[in-house]
């Protein structure tokens, strides 16, 4: 079973290849260069290195987002059009459950989180249990202040997770002091690997149907629905 | 005998998800377009976030019927070919990605296209070239004038040095409170309506081939808001004949006069504004003139589509131009 994930839905990118489960190659770029540009490349020389042929593989998982939107789609037409094209099944992961991962035996709940801009981050909350990550807060595009709020409640140690972790870390310690857990910097990393990972025993997506998981609406069409709300309230 | 050429395109520049298989350049064996006007005309125009959204959600799906309807398996095709710009940024990425990971997947060339190059290849399904050859390019976002004295060969004699002809009629069409996408509106309103008013022409400097586009929207404008502020009413008819007459005046005359300049065999009309029946008709009369024949495809192969992008992708290919595995997205890219 080889098994190629590929994540390009936030400022990294990640390429691996699992031989069952086992990392065999894995290439990790943590800098504001074009995903675009450098994706395909990336999995070609990883592939060579490894000394695997596209028709060799048996699964592609992708980071589905969020992130950033941009980002998102150059992951997954490559990965969807990499699955169609070989015939192999495809999954999609949530880009925060990947990097929830690097928390996978903490005592306690995890807090991945990216910046969503002016005071809004995307995040979840999971918990790490015997045999897997446990999600307790579904995904949302909140505000920070609030997802603090309800972990003040929980009384419970919580390892944040983020690349955008300076943003908000002096937010974060005002409000749960010594609950919150911050680490050092590559724990803030996703990895390919654990993307392999997470997506290694899930049942696959239908391909054509799968699409990033963008946790919010294009603005455009946010304010298209809340016309047609005030129409219908003043109508 | 010489092998056939097999040839997939695919096109997600704007708001048509496209893929497409032609034979030798000049044979449509499956054209698939996905359109999204729908899903747009509630926005008043493309939106390019949205676009972006759909394109993923439909480019596997476009991209296998292409071959199915074809019947063909991936062992005959000898190239993938996408259009890399000029074009929305976050919708032409997801073409382009498509594609390298079919080239890297199916371990074939991979040849990237320009979008306009296309719209001139539409023609080449419909009738050989014969150089040199003269193309007008109009669209929503062009409005061109390319010289071709050979087979991949572009040389740029003019073009808009502010709106696009398509843009003038989106906003004019808006002005009249017309829905989205105004261009068939204003050309039917002005098939009924009266050149009343004398609206002005972008001539420019003499000799110049460029085109200019906003001196005649503002005063579009400007005539709707004073009759407004005088309480007159103007039939939108004639604004929509006068406008269009203006427009058609102005490609026209540049059109035939760059086609004499030059001594062409064959004038092309290519892009989305191509479809409008009050520039056909403008051209038709000028051209039936001369003796230099004047091509204009059918209409659904001026508006976007990815047999256009395989039609000019394999001229490329077999002219051996290749695109690596690091191939971008190029929203302003040359015509070269
Ligand atoms: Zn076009």
């Amino acid at each position: 079973m080889n098994l190629l994930a590929i994540d390009t839905s936030n400022q990294v990118l990640g390429v691996a290849i699992l031989k069952d489960e086992q990392i065999i190659g894995e290439v990790v770029t943590n800098i504001a260069k074009n995903h675009s540009v450098r994706l395909m490349p990336a999995i070609n020389q990883l592939m060579n290195e490894v000394g695997l042929t596209p028709d060799e593989l048996n699964k592609i998982v992708v980071a589905k987002g969020p992130g950033s939107y941009t980002g998102v789609r150059i992951g997954m037409s490559t990965a969807k059009s990499l699955a169609w094209a070989l015939d192999i099944p495809i999954v999609g992961v949530s880009s925060l459950e990947v990097l929830a991962y690097q928390g996978r035996f903490f005592d306690g709940v995890i807090c991945p989180f990216f910046d969503a801009r002016r005071g809004m981050v995307f995040t979840g909350v999971y918990e790490s249990l015997v045999d897997n990550l446990t999600p307790i807060y579904k995904e949302k595009n909140i505000s920070m202040e609030e997802v603090l709020a309800k972990l003040v409640d929980e009384k419970r140690r919580v390892l944040f997770l983020s690349p955008d972790i300076a943003v908000y870390k002096e937010t974060i310690i005002n409000a749960l002091g010594d609950l919150a857990v911050i680490p050092e910097g590559p724990f803030h990393i996703a990895r390919p690997g654990f993307l392999g990972l997470a997506g290694l025993n899930r049942a696959a997506d239908p391909t054509h149907t799968l699409t990033p998981n963008y946790l919010r609406l294009a603005e455009a069409e946010a304010n298209w629905l809340k016309a047609q709300k005030d129409n219908e309230q003043n109508g | 005998m010489k092998k056939d050429t097999i040839i997939l395109g695919i096109e997600t520049s704007c708001d048509e998800t496209a893929a497409s298989i032609v034979k030798n350049g000049t044979e449509i064996v499956s054209n698939v377009v996905a359109s999204q006007i729908e899903s747009h005309k509630r926005f008043g125009g493309v939106v390019p976030e949205i676009a972006s959204r759909h394109h993923v959600e439909q480019i596997t799906i476009v991209l296998e019927e292409a071959l199915q309807e074809a019947d063909m398996g991936w062992d005959q095709i000898d190239a993938i070919t996408v259009t890399e710009g000029p074009g929305l940024v976050g919708a032409l990425l997801v073409g382009v990605n498509a594609a390298k990971a079919l080239a890297f997947a199916k371990q074939k060339p991979l040849v990237g296209v320009h979008h306009i190059a296309g719209h001139i290849y539409a023609n080449r399904l419909e009738k050989e070239f014969t150089f040199p050859l003269l193309a007008l390019i109009v669209s929503g976002g062009h409005t061109e004038l390319v010289l071709m004295k050979e087979h991949g060969s572009y040389e740029l004699i003019g073009e808009t040095r502010d709106d696009a002809a398509g843009e003038a009629y989106d906003k004019v069409a808006r002005m009249l409170d017309l829905p989205y996408p105004g261009g068939p509106h204003i050309d039917r309103l002005a098939a009924i309506g009266e050149e009343t008013i004398a609206f002005p022409r972008a001539w420019l400097e003499d000799g110049s081939y460029d085109f200019s586009f906003s001196g005649l929207k503002s005063a579009v404008i400007n005539k709707i808001h004073n009759a407004k502020q005088r309480g007159e009413t103007l039939k939108p008819e004639d604004i929509a004949a006068s406008f269009q007459a203006s427009v058609v005046d102005v490609l026209t005359t540049k059109t035939l006069r760059a086609a004499k300049e030059f001594n062409v065999k064959q004038v092309i009309v290519a892009g989305g504004v191509a479809a409008n029946k009050g520039l056909r008709a403008g051209l038709q009369a000028k051209f039936s003139e001369t003796d230099i024949p004047l091509l204009i495809p059918p209409l659904k192969l001026c508006t976007d589509n990815a047999a256009m992008i395989a039609a000019a992708g394999t001229i490329a290919y077999e002219q051996g131009r290749r695109s690596g595995l690091d191939l971008n997205a190029n929203p302003s890219l040359l015509l070269k």
